[in-house]
């Protein structure tokens, strides 16, 4: 654990580094290998040869959504795990990928909504839905919003999701192979313009996350200390939250419900960084992108030629994790 | 007049049960063949109970017999197989670890043979799609993956004991795993072109053939015949491990033995019917409702209820947008996981 200040911004000058350097290897490497010449080459002073090609319209997208979207979900994890005081919070378990992911299909099975930016808006709006149900579902009942019960909801309520979008795949054949890649959550194939139409919400969440930060630490001493302090709870509980709908909506929008990343990351960051979300935060989001640039480099070589759906990998990396967690024990407030 | 009947037939059959259980019973009984009538003569081509009873008996007309019995009275079958043996498999599980929100899909049962069932279609298929090996193999490796991913969930939720939320935790990332790894076997093998793969993953009993059938009868109601002589013991075991050996019961040999037997069941009814889900948690649940913990009535209580449940599903899922067709399992995610959170809900301890 890096102790003072100094180191703490130390460890994030060497993660921004690690980040770059996960990024050029995402754009290098691959089934068409490039090298370093031929990316810049390509970006300076596309020749349209095939490799430049490759590069700008391909690689470099590509490279881009992953860090964006690595980032966010890591971020949408942190403020969960804080807001609910469940160490196995994200957006992935509490069912907000599934429900983003429903509406996505709703809209393009029965109103064959293609404008990426209506997509965006939608799944916004199912994060939103999702969050809203799991938190409503959890809240009510005896003793309250425990942890345990809201993982539980969110399992359930992404369960639902999950059956009634395949339900609606298997009566649109069409649809089906495009929509079951995107849904298994891939960040190959996407489009710039698809980041594009959901970065100003992404980086407004970023920041928005970073201006809260201290409000955060105040909160995770409890919501009566915190009161005493003269924060108004309220205010700040549901600005977190629609930071984690905008974070987990324009991710999912992008790149398809990739789980586990959510919950990973805020754990290797506490262990690096402290609990202190000023510094927990950008270390989330350095280590979340650089974590799913990785997993979607070694997707690109699990089955060469063919790819493996970046979802699988953070699933296949995550369980363990997941698991460790949960003998860990999840304390019920 | 007594409350309760006992039944003993030797040393080996012995429970008893409330009398209410037993009109249950016979209501759900009366229920299932209802709709199983309805069921066969629902499609394109409408024939009432009436007729179709007449069909299956060998009078009628001959098209409503050719239609019955080659298309439509397999597929109902199976689908009344599958939703006794995910209920009966629930009902057991369900006692042993003493949680309510145990099922063969929480604990990853469901998903560990669903994964087993696409990666033997993936190994065993060549390129025109067809299998290279007897589907007879098929069961065999969805009781395989069921095993293992129930092994797996036990083994890493122990620590000190099984505390049953601990291994709830855990079969919710076993299934996860398992979810992963049956997408990318479907990405890796032939099937991912058909789009089959994925109504059959949702569940689905969608071309169900005799020759599903006379494999699955025979082993899905033995199966159910065991679980009722191991109804003692599910009994016992819901006391709690220690009461239960105090009660000079072998828990831990008794356990072994009803996993083995809830996992057959549930691998069975997957192999056939796909990943039907949250069946094995309602059933069970709602039969608790109507006739009380006692294993012996809760267990054929709740088979029958999953067979009317799956058989409604499928029925549903033909008719609602004929002609297109909704997978099974849709309907019964759509009414389990409200009902699942219902549970949770209700649960005084969480």
């Amino acid at each position: 654990m890096l102790a003072t200040n100094r180191q703490k911004a130390f460890g994030l000058i060497g993660l921004f580094i690690l980040l770059l350097t996960a990024m050029w290897m995402s754009v290098v490497y691959g089934y068409t290998d490039t090298n370093w010449r031929q990316a810049i080459a390509a970006l300076i002073d596309n020749n349209g040869s095939n490799a430049h090609l490759v590069v700008a319209t391909v690689r470099l997208p590509r490279a881009l959504i992953a860090a964006a979207v690595g980032a966010s979900l890591a971020m949408a994890g942190a403020l969960m795990q804080a807001l609910t005081r469940n160490p196995l919070a994200s957006p992935g378990i509490f069912g907000i990928n599934a429900g983003a992911g429903f509406f996505i299909v709703v809209m393009v099975t029965f109103f064959s909504i293609s404008s990426l930016q209506m997509l965006s808006w939608v799944a916004f709006i199912g994060a939103a839905a999702a969050a809203a149900i799991v938190f409503v579902i959890s809240a009510a009942g005896k003793d309250g919003l425990t942890p345990l019960k809201m993982t539980l909801a969110g399992t359930a309520v992404a369960a639902l999701f999950a059956s009634l979008t395949q339900g609606m795949l298997a009566m649109n054949e069409k649809a089906l192979e495009e929509v079951l890649f995107w849904l298994a959550g891939s960040v190959a194939g996407r489009k710039l313009e698809l980041l594009a139409a959901v970065f100003p919400y992404l980086a407004a969440a970023w920041l928005g996350a970073m201006l809260l930060a201290r409000h955060v630490n105040i909160l995770m001493m409890g919501d009566d200390v915190a009161k005493g302090l003269g924060q108004r709870t309220n205010v700040i509980k549901a600005a977190a939250a629609l930071l984690v709908v905008l974070l987990a909506g324009g991710s999912v929008a992008v790149a398809g419900p990739i789980g586990f990343i959510g919950i990973m990351v805020p754990h290797m960051a506490r262990a690096l960084a402290g609990i202190d979300h000023r510094w927990l935060l950008p270390y989330c989001a350095l280590l979340g992108g650089i974590l799913l640039l990785a997993a979607d480099i070694g997707a690109r070589y699990v089955l060469m030629p063919r790819e493996v759906p970046v979802g699988i990998v953070t699933a296949l990396i995550g369980v363990p994790f997941f698991v460790y967690i949960a003998r860990r024990g999840i304390t019920a407030k | 007049m007594k409350k309760y009947v006992t039944v003993r037939m030797g040393s080996y059959v012995s429970f008893f049960y409330d009398k209410k259980a037993a009109v249950v019973i016979a209501a759900f009984g009366a229920a299932a063949v209802l709709l199983f009538l309805i069921s066969i003569g629902s499609g394109e081509m409408r024939i009432s109970p009436l007729e179709a009873a007449a069909a299956l008996l060998g009078y009628g007309e001959e098209i409503h017999q050719t239609v019955i019995l080659t298309f439509r009275l397999p597929r109902v079958l199976v689908a009344w197989l599958a939703g006794m043996a995910l209920a009966a498999a629930g009902a057991i599980l369900q006692g042993m670890v003493r949680n309510p929100l145990a099922s063969p899909d929480v604990l990853g049962i469901t998903g560990g043979a669903a994964a087993a069932v696409v990666a033997f279609l993936a190994l065993f298929s060549d390129e025109n799609n067809s299998l290279t090996v007897s589907i007879h193999w098929l069961p065999l490796a969805a009781f395989l993956g069921a095993t293992a991913a129930a092994w797996f969930v036990y083994m890493l939720a122990w620590k000190n004991g099984l505390a049953p939320l601990r291994l709830v935790l855990i079969g919710i990332g076993i299934s996860a795993l398992m979810q992963a790894l049956t997408t990318l076997l479907m990405i890796v093998g032939p099937i991912y072109r058909a789009s089959q793969a994925n109504v059959w993953i949702t569940g689905s009993v969608y071309g169900a053939s005799w020759q599903h059938v006379s494999f699955m009868a025979p082993s899905i109601i033995g199966l159910l015949l065991m679980a009722m002589l191991a109804a003692r013991h599910v009994n016992v075991q819901e006391l709690g491990g220690e009461l239960a050996i105090g009660l000079g019961s072998a828990v831990e040999r008794q356990r072994l033995g009803l996993v083995l037997l809830s996992t057959a069941l549930t691998g069975g009814a997957v192999a056939f019917a796909g990943g039907i889900g949250f069946v094995g948690l309602m059933a069970p649940h709602m039969a608790r409702r109507l006739v009380g913990s006692a294993f012996g009535a809760l267990l054929p209580t709740a088979a029958l209820l999953g067979g009317v449940l799956v058989m409604g599903a499928d029925l549903a899922g033909r008719m609602l947008l004929a002609p297109t067709e909704i997978p099974a399992g849709v309907f019964t995610a759509a009414l389990g996981a409200p009902y699942f959170i219902y549970l949770l809900y209700q649960s005084r301890k969480a």
